[in-house]
């Protein structure tokens, strides 16, 4: 019969294959899906696949993936590196939220006022906000021992309620005729986190994370302190006697993903959304944790795990539109594919064996 | 392929079919909120789809998506619809405005039609209806038939759609019940079963024997159901399933005629923009079927109030009002303005709830 029989050591050759396995299951089982509902299954999976890269309107679509995996790819290297070490932030929405409202905030605040000045202050602003939030459930858990991945989640809910009465009240747009939400920062040329390029909608949120891509990749293979997360995360104990801090890791690392969920909160609230709303935030702290282990935790892997949680998004909108497929059958795809992937998973853990039953 | 010159085919192309545009499909498209499946406000707008879809026939051809969040991929959602080439895009929720108004921009060919704002252009109309005329006869109704003379509220986002809806059904309420205490619970949401079953709980619990609701889901009906001896209302559909109680009467948004005409208009290239605010009188607004656990007399008033409306006899918002903080606000007889009405942002006298700010 077939048992599992645990590797001696993680294979790298699954390691690698285990993604691309995954998305190819992913398309028999929704494919098979798809049929079920009555559409053609080969059809609906090149609408998603296909269409947004090379479609009738590529070049329209292909901007918008790198629009859609940005702020994804930003929030998911910084929680890997916690993850990495073991650090396990799971309030990334709640940061992103803090990050967009500090940083609109010091953008209204100047309003109506014009300067160069007013963007990079509400970077600045916006990183800041992420990361005094992810200190809340760092600092409680290095003073009193508390559970980061209960207080950084919790502290979402408390993050989504400070939005909503920010969005009808402080930030309240005052021509709004009562409606909530701020002023639109688009028709605030200082505050607008603008498209760079005419009409590809790019911004520099785009520019960011690829940033901290070669960033975090430079900080786990040549820093040292790339070093003390990867020993903190594989040998705890290890790490103590090379002189890693647990406090201080703690710390920095919550630190660094707050920031970086923050800085992804005010891009987007600049730019694409241009307005504190009630419902701003749709998730994208959530789905960062999952781009950040289909990337495997490495920051080239999770460039492409970004990009390709945002093809499933745009791609299952076209064919949502093109093909009048049900919203929640893209959700089940996308489910799909992290199903799969963490079944394919445990290939790189364990190996099957057939065993010939012993005869008693 | 620029996005521009994209753009620029297809004001071209549309240029030279505007003539032979008989020969040609228009395609008309809806961006939802929630699921075409909540048995409410989604559910009825794609009513109104299919039945574009059903008066026109082949001439038409009519594309949707659902559960669009109101943000950043509300905008992408209704570029990708302008793109594939529809003449005519319905957007169906107030957070889809600003997004609205952008794509509107860049395409200046198409159509634009947002339910319930009030940015306007010249190829970006607005439209809504008058619900809190409806909300009037729910009010009295509620007003006659509570016994704990506690009314739940379960509000959606303190918008002045929302605020005038309860306004309207305070009013009629305290006018047959001066007794009557309303609880209001803020949702923050146009659509979540759970949520909003767990607001009529926490209502009913309070002592709450009437449920009253805008948000679109049939899960307060569920909960009053499992409760017994409440009463709820459909809220942007008939939610006939829960007749004849919970559920006792409902608004109805009817969007079919509306949707009929206007897409009638781009057919013959006669579009302009418009603000449309229609009620019960021409039908956008329906009250369904009251049952029999209302009392005779009191569904007999309801009727005569809903002709009284219907014929323009009879405003919800007449004087003497005053607003929550005592000020004066109608005069006696005097009637409450529209401008006033779309930008309502305060409770008349006697709601002890606040607007959260």
């Amino acid at each position: 019969m077939l048992t599992l029989e645990r590797r001696p050591q993680p294979s790298r050759t699954w390691s690698a294959v285990a993604p691309v396995l995954a998305v190819v299951i992913t398309m028999i089982a929704g494919g098979a899906m798809f049929a079920a509902l009555g559409q053609d299954p080969v059809e609906a999976i090149r609408t998603i696949f296909w269409e947004p890269l090379f479609g009738e309107f590529a070049s329209y679509y292909r901007p918008q993936l790198l629009v859609k995996a940005a702020p994804l790819i930003l929030i998911a290297i910084g929680l890997a590196l916690g993850f990495r070490a073991n650090i396990w932030n799971i309030g990334a929405e709640g940061q992103y939220i803090i990050g967009a409202l500090t940083g609109a905030g010091v953008g209204l605040a100047f309003y109506p006022a014009e300067s160069m000045l007013i963007f990079p202050l509400m970077v600045l602003a916006g990183a800041l906000g992420g990361w005094a939030w992810a200190m809340i459930p760092g600092l409680l858990k290095v003073r009193f021992g508390t559970n980061e991945i209960l207080v950084s989640l919790m502290l979402v809910y408390v993050a989504e309620q400070l939005l909503a009465k920010m969005a009808l009240g402080l930030l309240r747009n005052p021509e709004g005729r009562g409606f909530p939400g701020s002023r639109n920062l688009r028709d605030y040329p200082s505050a607008h986190n603008a498209e760079l390029f005419a009409n590809t909608g790019i911004h520099w949120g785009v520019v960011a994370a690829l940033i901290a891509v070669i960033f975090a990749y430079i900080l786990l293979t040549r820093h040292v302190l790339g070093f003390h997360i990867r020993l903190a995360g594989q040998a705890p104990r290890a790490a103590r006697f090379a002189g890693v801090a647990p406090a201080r890791l703690t710390l920095i690392c919550l630190g660094l993903s707050g920031a970086l969920a923050g800085l992804a909160g005010l891009f987007e609230v600049a730019g694409p959304a241009g307005q504190v709303s009630i419902d701003f935030n749709v998730g994208y702290g959530f789905t960062a944790i999952i781009v950040a282990f289909l990337g495997r935790l490495h920051p080239v892997g999770i460039l492409l795990a970004g990009l390709l949680m945002a093809l499933t998004y745009i791609g299952g909108e076209t064919a949502e539109s093109n093909l009048g497929l049900p919203a929640a059958a893209i959700q089940m795809f996308q489910g799909m594919l992290l199903f799969f992937l963490l079944a394919v998973d445990m290939l790189t853990h364990f190996r099957l064996r057939w065993k010939t039953a012993e005869v008693a | 392929m620029t996005l521009t010159r994209i753009l620029g085919a297809a004001a071209l192309t549309l240029g030279l079919a505007l003539p032979a545009l008989a020969q040609d499909k228009t395609k008309v498209g809806f961006i939802y909120v929630g699921p075409v499946g909540d048995g409410g406000w989604t559910y009825e707008h794609d009513q109104g789809r299919l039945a574009v879809e059903e008066h026109f026939g082949d001439q038409v051809e009519t594309v949707f998506r659902e559960s669009v969040p109101e943000g950043a991929d509300a905008e992408r959602a209704i570029t990708q619809m302008a793109l594939q080439g529809a003449d005519l895009i319905f957007t169906t929720s107030f957070g889809f405005m600003d997004a609205t108004m952008a794509v509107a921009q860049k395409f200046p060919d198409v159509k634009f039609e947002h339910a319930t704002g009030f940015k306007t252009a010249d190829n970006v109309s607005v439209y809504s209806a008058r619900f809190y005329e409806g909300r009037a006869i729910q009010g009295h109704i509620a007003g006659k038939m509570t016994e704990s003379n506690i009314i739940g509220y379960i509000a959606s986002f303190p918008i002045p759609e929302v605020i005038r809806g309860i306004n309207a059904a305070y009013i009629h309420a305290r006018k047959v019940n001066p007794e009557v205490e309303f609880k209001v619970i803020w949702a923050y949401t146009w659509f979540d079963p759970p949520k909003e079953a767990d607001a009529a709980t926490a209502l009913i619990d309070q002592g709450a024997d009437v449920i009253l609701q805008h948000t679109d889901s049939t899960a307060p009906q569920a909960a009053a159901e499992k409760a017994g001896d409440v009463i709820t209302f459909g809220q942007a559909s008939d939610m006939a399933e829960y007749k004849p109680t919970p559920r006792v009467s409902s608004i109805i948004d009817n969007w079919a005629p509306y949707y009929i005409a206007r897409t009638q208009a781009v057919i013959d290239g006669t579009w302009e923009s418009t603000e449309t605010w229609d009620g019960i009188a021409p039908g956008m607004v329906e009250i369904g079927e009251i049952t029999d656990a209302v009392p005779a007399d009191v569904r007999e008033e309801a009727l005569a109030m809903i002709e009284a409306i219907a014929a323009g006899e009879y405003h919800p918002f007449t004087g003497p009002l005053n607003k929550q903080d005592g000020t004066p606000w109608l005069a006696d007889g005097e009637v409450a303005d529209d401008a006033t009405l779309l930008g309502m942002d305060f409770f008349v006298e006697g709601l002890t709830a606040e607007i959260p700010n």
